[in-house]
């Protein structure tokens, strides 16, 4: 069964600036897009264990794992994706070739393969979720959904377009075949490449970089997911004046709380006040520039830490925002 | 787990005032404002009278602008409106400017055109993801020799790449030197390299397969153009390990200085704890780390529970609901402190010797020298993270 979250589409491509949240965006993904029944399997292809700290789960081997349930008998199973033994199976599959593993390794072929052969390694990675989004038993596909915790948002669509820079190399043979056959997965409407951003000017200036990237490229943009939009506590009018709340205000509201009304305590919450009127109206400036992409918008919510908890309250939250 | 002693704190001042210190080198995960730090530790520096040089990575136009700097590139230009004696010149890395100048440099025309037209060259400079590094290195090094032969800066500022993890940038190098030097590429190029070294001979029967079938998967072509890539290269420069080996040692000198930076999450500290780490067990002089983006608690002692009890009562009241807001945002930001204090907390207990600095988070993104000339006072004030 497919999930009723963004229709048709079963390969979920999550990319971000550093620092943005990436991970938990597509963990959360994950489970959202798993509610409701949905078998997803959540993969991680930059070897940094962040899944199975969010999970709170001992390090994901590169076997499936399965790492959280969602309502209604839903499941993530989470994986990371490693280029060596992504190169070794990919020998085993296509080639038969089981032993030689150690030898390869011996001469730096794996090495070569995996982080200096240009464009290689991504044909590996993509190559390994290509294969996981066709897989089927019994005429099934074995997963509703497939989500990728992608590069950062400067590497995107270099990673995606591993057809264009491999094919610069080898015009023929087995790996210009799997870049071609990824390459037909990824820009068929069973994929879609979604961005993680703050509200902040640099992450929203990658965001629209990256939109443009990847539209060049015809690579098929998703949504943008705002993460960890800060509440905002004022009113328009409050907004628009330097001091949004003053010290009288301030001190007569403390007074009527039963608080001493202080001098430092009441100069500091004056303070937060000018500090968070900057803030809210950034947010509010970098949210009209990303709404002028006509690229549909999830909003996250900051969380006090996010932890397992965190995840699942995110989930919901994208369940209710997302495209249907 | 608090640690009972606090860390040492950072004298960001010292270290930038200081002649001895020659270069700079910014470290950290991607997203935790790796360039705005050095960009302002550069101008800090370059304000107390000394000659200094960045070399940023991939800095956002806004911060190449804020240096009065329409665009930045791999040339040093001069940032205009510098305070004092000092001065201040900025550029970007070009890798691919960087890598080509390296070929011309070191070979006869002909030969230089012969390798740059290789479509492995070209695909190795513009797109491998330890090119960056491995040019960032290298324009370091030659930063370096310029600056000794003609006498031009005090100090480098080098930012570093935004790779996923700050390592990448001490092992990139050479992960690319040796396998340039290495066996692999002797094999691959074996029997065009004259007698004896032919695939086959020198290998075992294991090695011979295992290479037939990196033959078979990557296709005969791509294998010819890496072998006349590395054998034109090879009588360019003398070995690329070597080459970055060299580099790599200026890293181990006194006179050199890493900040690692880190924003106070889980995820950077703990790439922050294990470069830390292997800075120790290389030998390479840490001059401490910065939390940066740290929201600070404002100090007048009204915890995030009275607050939210105040703000409560306010709003049952329905009166002076402008004074329960911003006791909600004063809570939140106890909250955020507390939690951020403790993920630094981690940081102190597993290093405990390692000097930190802290940067408030500012309400709003840097524009212009002002914004860095902010960040620096910050850098330099010794704030306390805890209450």
């Amino acid at each position: 069964m497919a999930s009723d979250l963004w229709p048709g589409v079963r390969l979920h491509i999550v990319t971000g600036k550093g620092g943005t949240g990436k991970t938990t965006v597509a963990s959360a993904l994950a489970l959202a897009l798993a509610t409701g029944g949905n078998r997803v399997l959540l993969m991680e292809v930059e070897g940094r264990q962040g899944i199975a700290q969010l999970f709170d789960v001992p390090p994901l081997p590169y076997d499936e794992t399965r790492v959280a349930v969602a309502p209604d008998r839903g499941e993530v199973i989470a994986q990371a994706v490693d280029a060596e033994a992504a190169v070794l199976e990919y020998l085993r599959m296509f080639y038969n070739i089981k032993r030689g593993g150690t030898a390869l390794k011996k001469i730096g072929a794996i090495d070569f393969a995996t982080t200096i052969a240009p464009g290689l390694r991504d044909v590996l990675m993509t190559g390994k979720t290509g294969e996981s989004v066709r897989r089927r038993e019994n005429g099934q596909p074995v997963w509703d959904a497939v989500v990728m915790d992608a590069p950062p948002t400067g590497r995107i669509t270099r990673f995606l377009n591993v057809n264009s820079e491999v094919g610069s190399l080898t015009r023929v043979g087995p790996i210009k075949n799997q870049a071609d056959s990824v390459m037909r997965v990824i820009r068929s409407p069973e994929t879609m490449v979604h961005l993680v951003t703050l509200l902040e000017e640099m992450p929203v200036q990658e965001t629209v970089d990256g939109i443009t990237e990847l539209r060049e490229s015809e690579l098929p943009v998703g949504s943008i997911f705002i993460n960890m939009q800060q509440p905002e506590e004022l009113s328009d009018d409050q907004l628009s004046r330097d001091v949004p709340v003053s010290a009288a205000q301030l001190s007569s509201g403390l007074e009527a709380a039963g608080l001493p009304a202080a001098e430092p305590l009441v100069q500091a919450l004056e303070e937060e006040g000018v500090g968070h009127a900057v803030r809210v109206r950034l947010q509010r400036r970098e949210r009209e520039r990303l709404e002028s992409l006509g690229v549909p918008i999830v909003g996250l919510p900051l969380l006090d830490g996010v932890d397992l908890g965190g995840l699942y309250e995110l989930a919901e939250t994208i369940v209710a925002q997302a495209p249907r | 787990m608090s640690p009972t002693t606090p860390a040492p704190i950072f004298d960001v001042d010292g270290l930038l005032r200081s002649p001895d210190t020659r270069i700079i080198v910014c470290c950290g995960s991607g997203g935790v404002g790796k360039t705005t730090t050095a960009a302002a530790m550069a101008l800090r520096a370059a304000e107390m009278g000394r000659r200094v040089v960045v070399l940023t990575i991939d800095p956002a136009r806004r911060l190449a602008q804020s240096m009065g700097l329409n665009h930045l590139d791999n040339t040093p230009r001069a940032v205009p409106d510098i305070a004092g004696d000092g001065s201040l010149d900025a550029m970007m890395l070009d890798m691919k400017r960087t890598f080509d100048e390296l070929v011309e440099t070191h070979s006869d025309p002909e030969r230089a055109a012969q390798v740059l037209e290789n479509p492995f060259y070209q695909a190795l400079s513009s797109s491998f993801a330890g090119t960056q590094e491995y040019m960032a290195m290298e324009k370091l090094g030659q930063l370096q020799r310029e600056s000794e032969a003609e006498d031009l800066w005090d100090l480098i500022v080098v930012d570093t790449p935004p790779s996923r993890s700050a390592l990448d940038f001490l092992d990139a190098p050479q992960r690319l030197g040796s396998f340039l030097d290495g066996k692999f590429i002797r094999i691959l190029t074996g029997p065009a390299k004259g007698a004896g070294r032919g695939l086959g001979r020198v290998v075992g029967a294991g090695l011979g397969l295992a290479a037939g079938a990196v033959k078979k998967v990557l296709g005969t072509e791509l294998l010819v153009d890496v072998s006349t890539f590395v054998q034109a290269l090879d009588s360019i420069f003398g070995g690329f390990r070597q080459r970055a080996d060299e580099t790599y040692r200026i890293l181990q000198q006194p006179g050199t200085a890493f900040v690692v930076v880190a924003a106070p999450e889980p995820d950077a500290v703990r790439e922050a704890t294990y470069f830390v780490d292997r800075l120790t067990e290389e030998h390479m002089p840490l001059a401490g780390l910065v939390l940066n983006r740290m929201t600070l608690p404002p100090g007048h002692g009204l915890s995030a529970e009275e607050a939210l009890v105040a703000a409560d009562r306010l709003e049952k009241s329905g009166e002076h609901l402008e004074t329960a807001a911003m006791l909600r945002l004063h809570a939140d930001s106890m909250r955020s402190s507390a939690r951020q204090n403790h993920v630094a907390d981690r940081f102190t207990a597993a290093h405990p010797e390692v000097a930190q600095g802290v940067v408030p988070a500012l309400a709003d993104d840097v524009h212009d020298m002002e914004g860095l000339r902010e960040v620096g006072d910050l850098l330099a004030e010794d704030l306390p993270r805890t209450g």
